[in-house]
């Protein structure tokens, strides 16, 4: 599903990602873990499309199309979705109708139909119980006045109702509540099967208890320092990063 | 031209056998503006005496100010030779109008589409020879309508027509009000306006009548070419309700680049007044060639006690905005709304803002404003809040944001604020703002492009006053926002 090709990129001359390789085959829970400043976020970043980072070598195949030259819509319609640290607030927009343009532009981008609005409430509807979100989340201005844990289980929301290809969790865990943390866990558990493939970026254990990944990648200094599966968590937890940098 | 040439064609004018609406080929008067125009425009719309008289009251004031346009907005802008503009000058005969829409500008037509527009309607607004009949008939789908919904109207005693035929059918309406909210020289262009106004609409909703829909220019069949100089009066009764909405979300195309309107509201006791506009003229191109200038004065008086008036604007169009709806709270406990969304992009200039004279006691009032600059656009917002000593327990609160977009624009915020009494209370909160990068490229991470994603925040911003329009205009309102905005990303 993504294929990452020795990778090297920089911000104001400093680089941040340093020759990376990854692959992220279909179906898979790959989990990226590292310290504060690791470049985690950086490769989710380079990953959607963002802009400001200086692409200096390697490219990014998203289903065997290198995706280095799309906009950050473009790769979304293709599949792509990041669940991001910091969800921004819009004022004046109601979550669902934010959500229906962002899924509407998606299906236009792909040569589909608008959605049923009624058909996409109702799926709304059952879709926040699931998550035990009040319906009024529906109507609320996007993130505006949303508390933290809020945020988060909104970016799920919006993940679970986009029905992505690959989804890039950036860490949806930072400051939630253990009740919260089962809800998101939850519902991206629910969410994985063979078809769609989940991209993790933790600093912690917490997440990966709940969601099992298949891989785990420890990250330091913009590059794959140790892989392993599920059992690399747990000595991670125990012997902290610095056993591995 | 000397002025015995102008009598000469005021003469021949008034012999035209065909009235001014049914054949205009043969109307006009020439460049400039002296007593004799003044004379020819009251002459052609067959004026009362009395009219006559204070046109050339209001033309004589003129006269001695004609040279010293107020400066203080911050509106730049080459000088306007008053004497160069027609005051009477009819719109263009059919031998000079295009022939089809294949002669039409591409831009207005890509934004006519884009708004979905009917053909038939594109037509008329573009100008196009002899498209006027056939578009009355595709707006109101037939001239029946518009009857019936004259009929009902007439039943609830409602007045709803043109103000130079409401000055032929209610003259002592026309004469007891005209004037009474803007005085003649209130300022530089209401004055101007006083001596030459064109046409416009006359509103008069009798005591207790809560008029059952929004009365709209585009309903007035004869609302075509009301002409640069609009003058409009609407007289609220005891107790009764109004809205109406002013302007179309269509670009329209003027031939006259100066255009001073004169609104003039009021409210008796227990009255309300919801008054809505979309003002979407010729905002000139990229490089700021053309465009309109806008001088309007509105204002609006709330002459009974408990009675209301609110304001609500979309401003998107005009190379140069000067507005200033406001509001006179002289009934005790009446109450002052001004709802406003200003917009400029490309080298658009927008002075806009509202002033809410507290005069009687527990009057309040609100003002939400909203200016969006984009492009190389300049946005002031200019509000006075004035509370005067026996306005006890007035009562204010101003809201007033910016949203930049873009590295080139700018906003300037002007609030004054005049409280003449301790027991009043006066709040102005004011953000500046820019969409930030963070909002775009979420947005953009959820499949957004990045000019909806800019419409889709500029919207939010919004929507404190775009909720304030009647359901129809706000869908419109939004959709002319969008297209307003081409061009100010990427």
């Amino acid at each position: 599903m993504l294929e990452i090709k020795n990778l090297s990129v920089s911000v104001k001359n400093k680089i941040i990602i340093n020759n990376l390789n990854l692959e992220i085959e279909k179906g898979k829970k790959v989990a990226i873990m590292g310290p504060n400043g690791s470049g985690k976020s950086t490769l989710s970043n380079v990953i959607a499309g963002k802009h400001g980072y200086q692409i200096n070598d390697g490219q990014i195949f998203f289903n065997g199309i290198n995706i280095l030259d799309l906009d950050p819509e473009e790769r979304a319609a293709k599949g792509i979705y990041l669940a991001f640290q910091y969800p921004v607030e819009i004022p004046g927009i109601a979550n669902s109708s934010f959500l229906r343009t962002a899924l509407n532009s998606i299906r236009k981008y792909n040569g589909e139909k608008d959605l049923n609005t009624r058909e996409f409430l109702e799926e709304c509807k059952d879709l926040s119980k699931r998550l035990n979100l009040d319906t009024s989340f529906l109507s609320r201005d996007l993130n505006t006045g949303f508390s933290g844990g809020e945020k988060k289980k909104n970016e799920i929301f919006h993940m679970l109702m986009m029905k992505p290809k690959l989804c890039i969790l950036d860490e949806i865990d930072s400051g939630l509540d253990i009740d919260a943390l089962k809800v998101i866990s939850d519902g991206v558990s629910k969410y994985s099967n063979e078809n769609n493939s989940m991209l993790i970026i933790t600093h912690y254990q917490r997440l990966l208890d709940y969601i099992k990944p298949d891989e785990v990648h420890i990250f330091n200094e913009g590059k794959i320092i140790k892989s392993g599966d599920y059992n690399l968590v747990k000595t991670l937890e125990e012997k902290g990063y610095q056993e591995f940098v | 031209m000397t002025t015995s040439e102008t009598a000469k064609i005021v003469e021949e004018a008034s012999e035209y056998k065909y009235g001014f609406t049914t054949d205009i080929e043969q109307e006009f008067a020439p460049k400039g503006l002296n007593e004799d125009i003044v004379k020819f425009i009251s002459k052609k719309k067959d004026e009362p005496q009395w009219l006559l008289d204070w046109r050339l009251n209001a033309f004589d004031m003129w006269k001695k100010r004609e040279y010293d346009m107020p400066g203080w907005a911050n509106l730049k802008y080459d000088n306007i030779d008053f004497q160069d503009i027609h005051y009477f000058a009819a719109p263009k005969s059919d031998e000079e109008k295009p022939k089809s829409l294949d002669e039409i500008d591409p831009e207005l037509l890509r934004a006519y589409n884009k708004l979905g527009i009917p053909l038939k309607e594109q037509e008329f607004l573009a100008g196009i020879k002899n498209s006027h009949k056939v578009a009355v008939d595709a707006v109101f789908d037939s001239v029946s309508v518009a009857t019936t919904f004259k009929d009902e109207l007439n039943k609830l005693g409602i007045i709803f027509c043109s103000f130079s035929e409401a000055v032929q059918t209610h003259p002592e309406l026309v004469k007891k009000y005209l004037g009474s909210v803007v005085p003649t020289n209130d300022n530089f262009f209401s004055n101007l306006n006083s001596a030459v106004f064109s046409d416009g609409s006359f509103v008069y909703i009798p005591p207790n009548v809560k008029c059952p829909m929004e009365l709209s220019t585009y309903f007035r069949i004869n609302a075509a070419n009301t002409g640069q100089f609009e003058r409009t009066l609407i007289i609220a009764d005891r107790g009764s309700y109004v809205s109406y909405l002013e302007g179309c979300t269509a670009p329209m195309r003027d031939e006259n680049q100066l255009h001073a309107a004169v609104v003039e509201l009021v409210a008796l006791e227990d009255a309300e007044i919801k008054y809505s506009t979309v003002q979407n003229w010729y905002p000139g191109d990229k490089n700021g060639n053309g465009g309109i200038y806008n001088f309007v004065t509105k204002r609006g008086t709330c002459l009974g006690d408990n009675s209301k008036i609110s304001w609500t604007q979309v401003e998107t169009g005009s190379a140069v905005t000067w507005k200033y709806p406001s509001v006179i709270l002289k009934g005790n406990n009446s109450k002052g709304e001004f709802y406003s969304v200003a917009l400029s992009n490309n080298m658009q200039q927008a002075d806009t803002g509202t002033k809410m004279i507290h005069l009687g006691k527990n009057t309040s009032s609100r003002i939400v404003s909203k200016g969006i600059s984009a492009g190389r656009g300049q946005q002031t917002y200019r509000g006075l809040v004035s509370v005067l000593p026996n306005a006890i327990n007035a009562r204010n609160f101003t809201q007033c944001d910016s949203l930049l977009i873009g590295n080139d624009c700018g906003a300037h915020t002007v609030p004054y604020i005049n409280v003449r009494n301790e027991l009043s209370d006066v709040a102005h909160e004011a953000t500046t703002s820019k969409i930030s990068e963070e909002q775009l490229y979420y947005c953009r991470q959820r499949g957004i492009n990045e000019e909806d994603a800019t419409a889709l925040i500029v919207n939010g911003f919004c929507r404190e006053v775009l909720k304030n329009l009647p359901m129809e205009f706000a869908v419109e309102a939004k959709k002319l926002l969008e297209l307003s905005l081409e061009g100010a990303v990427g």
